[in-house]
């Protein structure tokens, strides 16, 4: 049928932001060992502690082997044949003010559409712009500091709040959690920290825009969040990468950790480069996001729209420790083309009257494979925990795949778990239908697609919603109803 | 308005439509009917421009064009409406979203400007009370969870919307009790007027007590085989299909019709 060629054009538009920045940049030789490792550290003046804690994940790491239960295939990687650290030349002698930034980059940002001028910054988001591995402009953090909130780059966070790095880092992600994470324990460059003391309520969203540019580095970023008691943040990642034909991998971890009755909310909108139609690089996606609702009543709710990358390894995941403390996880996982996306999430219910709630939606075309995989664990002493999850897969052609993987542990009694799925195929009935209202078929696709993610948009900030239709990659158009 | 010329169609591999003949002028209303499998809904299908189903001779010219050549969204904002026999579900997208994005894709082809969103609400609310339809209906997704008379009944409360030159409606008593029947009916009629033509495709009389026809056509095997006013819609409710065919044209009644 016509309306189905359609739909593939529709869905296989070439990646919009496809282009490479010309810049100097200060990188350490390929490959792993010891020395890379303390070469990592020295370039960024780490204190002791810092350099001991990437040893010894690095150390564990020789000891493990590569995961393979996911559900995706990709050639092996050569993890010496990696660059495992690269800066902007400028960076080093630290910009003091936005002019002072390389003009290359600022244009690369602009094509980006990032606001990093003084007058978008007055749009209230704060930026932390993490060019390859080194952040080279933070915002806003004059303001932030009246507050008593802590954002800036990680290396920075080291540097001036030894401290407060040492007693949250790896508490949610340990060192030696899995193979992805534990190698960026040992080589991480750079990421974001924030810290919002207690009973602050951050008054505007933060926002860190993420891109791989420099060709062959991995990059592995590292953010810790840790909102203190009755504080709450909500903080927006957004990224896109230029073309590259070389496959590119990318380790991040994310930490979150929430105090009592505080709250994280934490956004995402990927689009790293998915590779050609025909499969051909992209960007390996391994990320671990893990947040702990530590204190009572505490709330941590991750949304996630990801659209890119080549593959997708990433499991958002809530750890409710403190009593009455609530997880939630909404998700669109795009897949087109030669995409794989195994993503999901675990939600571990240790306290008492903890509720979680998970919302995924797959959408699958091309030759794309969609995978949910998620984990639901009651344990002993979480009396009346609830959880709802709800998966809906939406299938846009005849050769894609969508999967559906929810494990689920029950050891209370007095829990309660409720699990709803669903596949549908995108139906030239509908097409049809909104057609024969007068809407182009590109509209209709559009509004189909996009009424079907409804559930996961209203949870993004407005602006980052906007740009999650427009990243679809099906010229999703104006918000629905 | 309307001129079929010796239309055919198939779908599915077999021959639906054998070559039909009708002309529908501004102002009129024209009924058919016919049995299952006749050819009714392949009609309408084909007048809306659904690609499943393929022309395979014959042409349509409306308003002096040749409408197959059309796609469906140009044949809709050149005013065509099809009330659908089967209206589908569009989870996650409000009735009112779907409606204002096809009113303004409707009035930018006829270079009006586009309605925003409180011009459309006031004008919503004006064409509501012709088919008593229910606020909160409008804000819930497209027919999603609706019952079968709220689906028909938000089909034509959308013809009232998107104010058609020639609707065509399929089926749409199918599945009402008495009353939605006569709300729809009144929704309709209130609809009729010099500029408009609507064609009403039904399987039963008793839709025509309410949405008196200018003509009836019976559609048999994919031709139609007996014209008339609407006196010949009471001669079928009588003595059924079968007699019908034999009295006009002495062709073959379809087996098994009811």
């Amino acid at each position: 049928m016509s309306s189905t060629k359609t739909l593939q054009d529709l869905t296989q538009q070439d990646y919009k932001y496809g282009f490479v920045t010309d810049i100097e940049t200060d990188t350490v030789p390929r490959g792993l060992n010891e020395d890379t490792v303390r070469l990592i550290s020295s370039k960024k003046g780490e204190p002791p502690f810092m350099l001991e804690w990437r040893l010894k994940a690095y150390r564990h790491w020789l000891t493990m082997t590569e995961p393979t239960w996911a559900n995706v295939r990709y050639p092996k990687i050569d993890y010496n044949d990696i660059i495992y650290y690269s800066a902007p030349k400028s960076a080093a002698e630290g910009p003091k003010s936005l002019e002072e930034i390389d003009p290359e980059l600022r244009r690369t940002y602009e094509k980006l559409g990032i606001p990093l001028e003084e007058q978008k910054m007055l749009a209230g988001v704060a930026v932390d712009a993490v060019f390859d591995s080194v952040s080279v402009a933070t915002t806003f953090k004059s303001k932030l500091q009246e507050l008593g909130i802590i954002f800036s780059s990680f290396s920075e966070a080291v540097r001036e709040h030894p401290d407060l790095v040492q007693r949250y880092l790896g508490t949610v992600v340990p060192y030696s959690d899995n193979f992805f994470a534990t190698l960026n324990s040992a080589v991480f460059s750079d990421g974001s920290f924030v810290y919002v003391p207690k009973g602050v309520r951050c008054p505007m969203e933060l926002s860190t825009y993420f891109r791989i540019n420099a060709a062959d580095t991995g990059q592995f970023e590292r953010t810790l969040i840790v909102a203190d008691d009755g504080a709450s943040v909500s903080y927006l990642e957004g990224c896109t990468a230029p073309k590259r034909d070389r496959t590119q991998l990318h380790a991040a971890v994310v930490e979150l950790v929430a105090l009592d009755r505080a709250t994280i909310k934490y956004s995402t909108v990927q689009n790293w480069y998915p590779g050609d139609k025909q499969g051909k690089g992209g960007i390996y996606n391994f990320v671990t996001k893990r947040g702990k609702c530590a204190g009572a009543g505490s709330k941590i709710s991750w949304t996630q729209v990801e659209t890119g990358s080549a593959i997708t390894w990433k499991y958002p995941s809530c750890i409710l420790q403190g009593d009455d403390s609530v997880g939630e996880f909404y998700s669109v996982a795009l897949a087109n083309n030669y995409q794989q996306a195994d993503t999901g999430t675990k939600m571990i219910h240790i306290g008492k009257n903890t509720r979680s709630t998970i919302v995924s939606k797959g959408i699958s075309a091309g030759h794309g494979q969609n995978t949910y995989r998620g984990l639901v664990k009651i344990m002993k002493g979480a009396a009346h925990a609830r959880n709802y999850s709800q998966c809906d897969s939406l299938l846009m052609s005849d050769t894609c795949g969508a999967h559906t993987f929810p494990y689920v542990e029950v050891k209370n009694s007095t829990a309660r778990l409720e699990h709803e799925a669903s596949t549908s195929k995108i139906g030239d009935d509908q097409i049809f239908y909104c057609r024969q209202r007068g809407l182009s078929t590109e509209d209709a696709v559009s509004m189909i697609v996009n009424g079907f993610c409804k559930e996961v948009f209203r949870e993004l900030p407005m602006e980052f919603a906007v740009e999650a239709q427009k990243l679809l990659g099906v010229s999703l158009e104006g918000s629905v109803g | 308005m309307l001129e079929i010329r010796n239309l055919r169609a198939r779908a599915g591999g077999k021959e639906i439509l054998n070559g039909i003949d009708l002309t529908v002028r501004a102002g009129e209303v024209h009924a058919i009917m016919g049995p299952n499998g006749s050819g009714k809904s392949t009609l309408a299908h084909v007048l809306a421009g659904r690609e499943s189903v393929e022309v395979t001779g014959g042409e349509v010219l409306y308003e002096g064009k040749n409408l197959l050549d059309l796609g469906p969204e140009m044949r809709a904002r050149e005013g065509i409406f099809l009330a659908f026999q089967y209206p589908v579900e569009i989870p996650g997208v409000s009735n009112m979203y779907l409606l204002k994005a096809a009113l303004n894709a409707i009035r930018k082809h006829r270079g009006q400007p586009e309605l925003d969103a409180i011009e459309f609400l006031a004008m919503v609310k004006e064409r509501m009370k012709l088919v008593e339809i229910d606020q909160g209906l409008l804000n819930r997704a497209v027919n999603e969870g609706f019952s079968g008379g709220e689906k028909k009944r938000n089909e034509i409360f959308q013809m009232a919307v998107l104010d058609p030159r020639l609707a065509i409606l399929d089926e749409t008593d199918s599945g009402l009790d008495i009353d939605a029947l006569r709300v729809v009916a009144g929704g309709v009629n209130a609809l009729r007027g010099p500029g408009r033509a609507m064609i009403v495709i039904t399987h039963y009389q008793r839709l025509l007590n309410h949405i008196v026809p200018d003509r009836v056509h019976v559609l048999a095997q994919g031709r139609i085989v007996t014209t008339g006013g609407r006196e010949l819609a009471l001669r079928l409710e009588e003595k059924g299909y079968a007699g019908i065919g034999n009295d006009t044209h002495g062709a073959a009644a379809p087996a098994g019709v009811s």
